[in-house]
This record gives C-alpha cells, sequence and structure tokens, in this order.
C-alpha cells in the first residue's frame, strides 16, 4: 500500500539526500531506510519510498505508546454513548465521523440530557476549536502539500496525533517527507480509536466503574504535557494556562480551554522576553 | 436508523475537520511573523495543561486540594514519572497504578 501510495503526488518534489537524513529516528526506523543505491537514478520515484516509509514508520512508533491511554478511553466512550442512549452503530460511526475524544464525550452527554440539536452542534464545534491552533501551527509545515494531502492530515489532526507530531515537525531536520510522519501518527491515533470504540460498544459494560479507565485520557495528556516543556517560558506558560482553566471554569461551553491557552501563551510570550534571553 | 443522529453527527464531523483545516488550507492568510510563531510553540504545553488541570483539581463542580483527592496524588506520580522515564508508556503505567493503589488503601 505504501509504495503505490508515495508515488503519487510527488513527481515534483525534491528527492531526499541520505545524507541529510539526520533526524533522531526510533531504533527500528533505521533499519528501515536502505543504505543507498549507488545505480540508482535519483530522480526516479523508487529512490524516494524509503525515506516516506522511515518516516510514516517513525510516525506510527512515537504514537504506540499513547494507545495505552487512548484504547481505555474508547472503551468508557464506548459504554457512555450507549448508556446515553444512542444507538450502537451512532457510538461506533461517531469515531470515525468526527475524531475527537472530548468533543464526543460532549456530545453523549448533551445527548443524554435531551439537548437540543443546536446546542450540541454548537459545543462540538467550541470544544474543539482549539483545533484553530493546532492548525495554524502545522499549516507552515504542510503548506507545499497538494489539497488532498491537506485534507486527509486535517481530517487527521487530533490532539494526540499533533501533539506528538508537531515535536518532529520543529526539531527535526526538513525533508520531503516529513508529512507522512504525521500520517503516521494520526493514523495510528485514528485505529486505536475507532478499533476501542467498537470493542467498548460490545464488551465494555463489564468493565467495572472502579477501575477508573476514564483517568488514563488525563495521564496521556500529562506525558505529553512534560515532554513539551523544555524552557522555563513553557513551564510558566503551562501553570498560567491551568490555573486560568480552573478559574474560568464559569465559562459556558467549555469555552475556558481556548481562553485558558491564550492566556497561557501570551504569559509564556512575555516570560520568554524577560527571562529565558538573559 | 436515525437519520436526524446521523445528520447531526455529519453536522459536528464537518465542524471539527473544518476547524482542523482552516489554517491548512489558508496558510496565506496566516500573517509570517516570527512573533505569531513564537507564540504558537506554546500551543502544545498550555493546550494541555488546559486540558489536564480541571481533570485533577476539580471534584464535583468544586476545586479540590484537599489530601483527600487521589486523583491529584495520582497525577503527581505520573508527572514524576515522566520527569524522570521521559517515556509515554510508564508514565501513563505508573498513573493508573498509583490511582488503583490509593483507592485501595483509601477505600
Amino acid at each position: 500500500m505504501i509504495p503505490d501510495a508515495c508515488r503519487s503526488g510527488f513527481e515534483t518534489r525534491p528527492s531526499p539526500d541520505p545524507m541529510t537524513y539526520n533526524i533522531e529516528l526510533p531504533f527500528s526506523a533505521r533499519f528501515v531506510t536502505p543504505p543507498p543505491n549507488p545505480f540508482a537514478d535519483d530522480s526516479s520515484d523508487v529512490s524516494m519510498i524509503p525515506g516516506a516509509r522511515a518516516e510514516f514508520l517513525a510516525g506510527v512508533q512515537a504514537e504506540m505508546p499513547l494507545l495505552l491511554g487512548i484504547v481505555p478511553f474508547g472503551l468508557i466512550f464506548g459504554v457512555l454513548g450507549l448508556a446515553a442512549g444512542l444507538p450502537a452503530w451512532a457510538v461506533m460511526s461517531m469515531s470515525v465521523i468526527v475524531l475527537g475524544g472530548s468533543s464526543q464525550i460532549v456530545f453523549v452527554q448533551l445527548w443524554g440530557v435531551a439537548a437540543p440539536f443546536s446546542v450540541i452542534g454548537a459545543t462540538v464545534g467550541i470544544v474543539n476549536l482549539r483545533h484553530l491552533l493546532y492548525s495554524a501551527d502545522m499549516a507552515p509545515y504542510l503548506s507545499a502539500l497538494p489539497w488532498r494531502w491537506k485534507c486527509v492530515l486535517s481530517y487527521l489532526l487530533t490532539d494526540e496525533a499533533y501533539m506528538v507530531a508537531v515535536r518532529r515537525f520543529r526539531d527535526g531536520s526538513v525533508t520531503a517527507f516529513r508529512h507522512w510522519y504525521l500520517l503516521g501518527t494520526g493514523l495510528t491515533l485514528w485505529t486505536g480509536w475507532v478499533i476501542s470504540t467498537i470493542v467498548g460498544v460490545f464488551v465494555g459494560r463489564a468493565i467495572p466503574d472502579s477501575w477508573s479507565l476514564e483517568f488514563s485520557i488525563a495521564l496521556t495528556f500529562i506525558a505529553l504535557l512534560v515532554l513539551s516543556v523544555r524552557r522555563k517560558s513553557e513551564i510558566c506558560a503551562a501553570l498560567a494556562s491551568g490555573a486560568a482553566a480552573l478559574a474560568l471554569q464559569s465559562l459556558p461551553h467549555k469555552l475556558w480551554i481556548l481562553a485558558a491557552a491564550a492566556i497561557g501563551m501570551v504569559v509564556g510570550l512575555l516570560v520568554h522576553r524577560w527571562w529565558d534571553e538573559k | 436508523m436515525r437519520v436526524d443522529i446521523l445528520l447531526l453527527m455529519i453536522v459536528c464531523g464537518a465542524l471539527t475537520f473544518l476547524l482542523r483545516f482552516s489554517f491548512i488550507a489558508g496558510a496565506r492568510f496566516l500573517p509570517q511573523s516570527p512573533a505569531l510563531r513564537h507564540l504558537l510553540r506554546y500551543v502544545p504545553p498550555t493546550v494541555l495543561a488546559a486540558l489536564i488541570a480541571p481533570e485533577i483539581l476539580m471534584q464535583n463542580d468544586a476545586l479540590s486540594l484537599e489530601p483527600g483527592n487521589i486523583r491529584l496524588w495520582a497525577a503527581l506520580v505520573a508527572l514524576a514519572a515522566a520527569y524522570w522515564t521521559r517515556h509515554v508508556l510508564a508514565t501513563i503505567a505508573a498513573g493508573m497504578v498509583a490511582l488503583w493503589l490509593l483507592q485501595a488503601l483509601v477505600g
């Protein structure tokens, strides 16, 4: 599947120079990049395949550990969806159609209390407003891609896929195939989320409440938070955002997520000006 | 099969997609300023902190900083595990085990 897919749309892209391919790949990913073939024509499509495949597999490998936190959350979502009175087909297909854990939880909670459709739609939209920030952050890295790539990667731009992939885009080298890394994180997350939702619909009721599996998503975010913070300004931004999120809980429709993030981002910028640079 | 549920889900899915597609589709409308790029560096830590803080510090819609809030303790264990191991699997496992142990101890 990968070789065919990556032939399309790259005829005009520069072929990657193996010597510039120096990002820190996971150990196993180094072995899927074959040594440069001295007889290969550098302009041929075939020479581009290893780069795309290595990026994709590196993305998959980076995302895999998160599934320990995502899968229990998917199981819980399956249970909550049925408990709210949604039919099984709707719960399962929602994970494909909406593909956003926290907004799907909000959807079923509102469905359970028979909220009007307009309220459900508006709330899902507001809960997902933070994805505007992910889109703005990723836009420069993806701007040269064909539209079909932009559509697929936008669909897959979930919290967890973005949080893992953005580190590679920021800190890794600029290669012609790095968008395959985001495809790898996105598809891995998608697969884990959809399958765990389906399993949750069928057997989720057997899970005792006392296991508190819903906590696994907070733990996943804690791991991502620690990995995303390096400078003092980033620590201050996170602390300010967390405090603001608590203080702004009275804002309706979970608008506090975006408000708190905005406050934290400005605090981070100010702290960086006054502290990091000194 | 109720068509209204399907339509509602498609509207929600389309909204979510459009939010994710917005600046990726309209990158040229995004100002090319270094200040904006710098500001966006703080998206991952701030959004994650905003999502986590209420999850571990709120109980029944009220701020809970008491020692009896076992989610807070489990989160601190996960924070320490993440800091020392820099590993996602270890963080989630440590936090879940801590939560279960505390639940068993406190009852």
